[in-house]
């Protein structure tokens, strides 16, 4: 008999006062009882809505099936046929737009918890699993990925199986992307991340660190030069976005990405044992309403912030950031300015001492279908700040594009490519990912390197 | 990792070392940077390639030692390993089509300054090149320097050297007595960079500068480095970091680089107590 409580079952975490002064990971995870539990509320729908609003089609009730008969490590294996990151998704996958949001259970109650199920059977394959993964035969033709965030990890994974000899290039020193300078630790650990990228290395996947391409070698070279045989493009949106506002060039105004980097990748809250520095004031104001402004926001506050406000110029509904996230962020003590819009940030001496705002009233709905925000007059008031972080999205870095003219970009530097390969107009380079949509999820930069990576496959079949 | 293939000391707060980093050495052209990271626990800085050897597959970069990364850099012995070395990366200098160029070197910016002569020269084109030290020991180059320039001009602040002055002092001069240049390419302290700037601007004379801003990544990425440019936002790392000296908003560029001081003096006072800590035990 399914187990027909209306409620998921709740997730261990830490107390909200605790963990906004550390950096430990926010939620602990089911135990095996709660597990089981928990998938004992799914119905096994005949029609399985859930698969079909997920990027890449987990066979969701298949494995929640193996999770109640206690097969944990079975149901790891099912996730890990589709999807090549599950202890990754099933911490910042927004379930609750795709998968959780098609559950039956979900019409008269709570969703069925498939992310936290998800996340349960990879953390218990990474716990107890002793499987050993082979290295596939080599079938000698090179494939480079360039980037290692989710799409890019995602496609080379694909590929490795298949035999192609990877080499991913990542401009940074670590491997991992966003995973690792964007999603703060409390969120996602970094030591998961590793794991999984350790995983991909032994399945023959080379990683280069270090190299920018673009700048030490570029597409065309890579291709006639180094013998790769195609291309996948997952550099993803780094470009940070500012506002145009007076004062955004004071000593204390971040862009999300500095903040983000600095504390994630250079691990700046563990200053001065990690040498890279990070200032924070005692008021925050982190401007803009997405699951980055969120991190940010709570970062600030784990990094000795008395006061954080998130400033967003519409209302919450808006909100693009997941449910959890800003659940979390104000169970933590983060205060939300919506109907908020700042127009200039203040200083003193070069520093950052204010950040001046107007209220917002929501008119009709723009293109995007969200009603677009407007100034209330005479609604100017002033927040006493020391630190802005301006988190209003990233998009795609235009070093790769500059350097290969073939590749065709979209007004907002997006490459552009066919849907349903990710091929771009150049022969044999495929790209997928925040470099072709803007600042999106992981788990659709994930969906987006499995598409190319089956594209490639065929590519190279036909042509080698 | 990236193996330190020489190490030599150009005076007692300066360092040249060649990095064996054969792509970059490839790739790399005047004007452009490296970001190194020394250890898991470093930072990332940004410094500019002051030579390279395609052929011995190396990438020197001269570095003064201010901070704790500079410092500890400092003290790695030749044959051992910098863990990250990543370039190269900005916009190279344009040096084509200048017939008459001024070089202006202030302190260890006269290391930057010294390819970017050097290219001129290759290129046919007249090189006057002033370099300004505080005081006489700390001149750096001054043979490597006069083999690849028309005319060269030793300035300290303290007149150690026998000629008393700024380098704008130097470059004022040689324009009022007649000097025509294209350009002037003037690389140092901001304060320095502000001052040529300043006087070749009454001249009308194009003057191109080099940002050496705090950045983390040197792709894009962060916009640490933004400085303003002619009115607009612009970052040093891939929009730099060479820019029109006349156009830059160097007062907010020398505001934006105390950000970090009290933090970058914490780290250093600890590298410090660790270093006599050790001599101690």
């Amino acid at each position: 008999m399914p187990n027909m409580n209306p409620k998921k079952i709740p997730m261990p975490q830490q107390a909200p006062d605790v963990r906004n002064k550390n950096f430990e990971e926010v939620e602990q995870g089911y135990t095996n009882d709660m597990a089981v539990e928990e998938a004992k509320r799914c119905l096994d729908c005949k029609h399985k809505p859930c698969v079909s609003g997920c990027p890449v089609n987990v066979r969701i009730p298949e494995f929640i099936g193996e999770i109640v008969k206690g097969n944990f490590e079975n149901a790891y294996q099912i996730i890990k046929d589709t999807n090549a990151l599950p202890a990754v998704c099933g911490r910042v996958c927004p379930q609750e737009n795709q998968c959780e949001k098609l559950c039956v259970r979900g019409f008269k109650g709570e969703s069925v918890a498939i992310g936290r199920l998800e996340r349960f059977a990879a953390d218990y394959h990474m716990a107890n699993s002793d499987e050993v993964i082979e290295k596939p035969a080599s079938n000698g033709i090179k494939v480079a990925v360039i980037g290692s965030g989710p799409a890019g990890l995602t496609c080379a994974g694909d590929l490795a199986k298949l035999g192609y000899d990877v080499t991913v290039f990542e401009a940074f020193h670590v491997a991992g992307g966003v995973l690792m300078y964007g999603i703060p630790q409390f969120r996602l650990p970094k030591e998961i991340v590793q794991r999984e990228i350790d995983s991909l290395k032994v399945l023959g996947v080379r990683i280069e660190t270090n190299s920018v391409v673009g700048k030490l070698v570029s597409v065309d070279e890579l291709m006639r030069e180094e013998g790769f045989k195609a291309v996948f493009i997952g550099s993803g949106a780094g470009l940070p976005a500012f506002m145009g506002i007076e004062g955004e060039n004071l000593c204390g105004v971040y862009s999300s990405n500095e903040f983000l980097t600095r504390i994630n990748l250079m691990k700046a809250y563990r200053f001065p044992d990690y040498e890279t520095p990070i200032r924070v004031g005692k008021r925050v104001a982190v401007v803009g309403g997405g699951n980055v402004a969120m991190d940010a926001a709570r970062c600030a506050k784990r990094l000795g912030a008395e006061e954080v406000y998130i400033i967003y110029r519409r209302s919450e509904e808006e909100m693009p950031a997941r449910r959890e996230e800003v659940h979390h962020a104000k169970e933590e003590g983060i205060v939300f300015k919506l109907l908020t819009n700042p127009t200039r940030i203040l200083g003193k001496d070069g520093w950052v001492n204010g950040i001046e705002c107007v209220e917002m009233t929501l008119g009709e709905p723009d293109e995007s279908g969200r009603r677009r925000p407007q100034e209330k007059a005479g609604s100017e008031h002033v927040l006493d700040v020391e630190t802005v972080i301006i988190a209003i999205g990233q998009t795609p870095n235009p070093l790769i594009k500059d350097t290969t003219p073939e590749l065709e970009v979209n007004r907002r530097g997006g490459l552009v490519v066919d849907e349903k390969t990710g091929l771009t107009s150049k022969a044999g380079v495929y790209a997928g990912g925040d470099a072709v949509t803007g600042a999106a999820t992981v788990i659709l930069a994930m969906g987006a390197g499995k598409t190319a990576a089956a594209a490639i496959d065929q590519y190279l079949k036909e042509n080698y | 990792m990236f193996r330190i293939a020489k190490k030599r000391a150009l005076n007692p707060q300066v360092t040249l070392m060649e990095i064996e980093a054969p792509r970059i050495a490839k790739k790399v052209k005047p004007g452009q940077f490296i970001m190194l990271r020394i250890d898991e626990f470093g930072e990332r800085i940004p410094l500019t390639v002051a030579d390279f050897d395609v052929g011995a597959g190396t990438v020197t970069i001269i570095f003064q030692k201010v901070g704790k990364t500079t410092m500890a850099l400092g003290e790695l012995s030749e044959g051992s390993f910098i863990l990250d070395f990543a370039g190269p990366l900005g916009v190279p200098t344009h040096l084509k089509g200048y017939k008459h160029a001024a070089v202006i070197g202030g302190g260890l910016g006269t290391a930057i300054a010294y390819p970017q002569a050097k290219a001129l020269h290759r290129m046919g084109a007249s090189v006057d090149v002033v370099a300004g030290f505080r005081s006489k020991d700390l001149i750096i180059l001054e043979d490597e320097v006069r083999a690849i320039s028309d005319h060269t001009y030793i300035t300290t602040d303290d007149g150690s050297n026998g000629s008393k002055g700024f380098v704008t002092d130097v470059l004022k001069s040689l324009i009022e007595q007649g000097n025509h240049y294209d350009v002037v390419i003037a690389i140092g302290p901001l304060v320095m960079m502000r001052a040529v700037s300043n006087l070749t601007k009454a001249y009308g004379i194009k003057t191109i500068v080099s940002l050496n801003t705090t950045m983390i990544d040197g792709t894009g990425m962060c916009g640490g480095c933004r400085v303003t440019v002619g009115g607009e936002i612009k970052f040093a790392c891939v929009d730099g970091p060479d820019f029109d000296g006349h156009l830059v908003d160097f007062d907010e560029a020398i505001m934006r680089s105390q950000m970090y001081k009290a933090s970058e003096r914490e780290a250093l006072d600890r590298h410090q107590c660790r270093l006599e800590g050790k001599q101690d035990a």
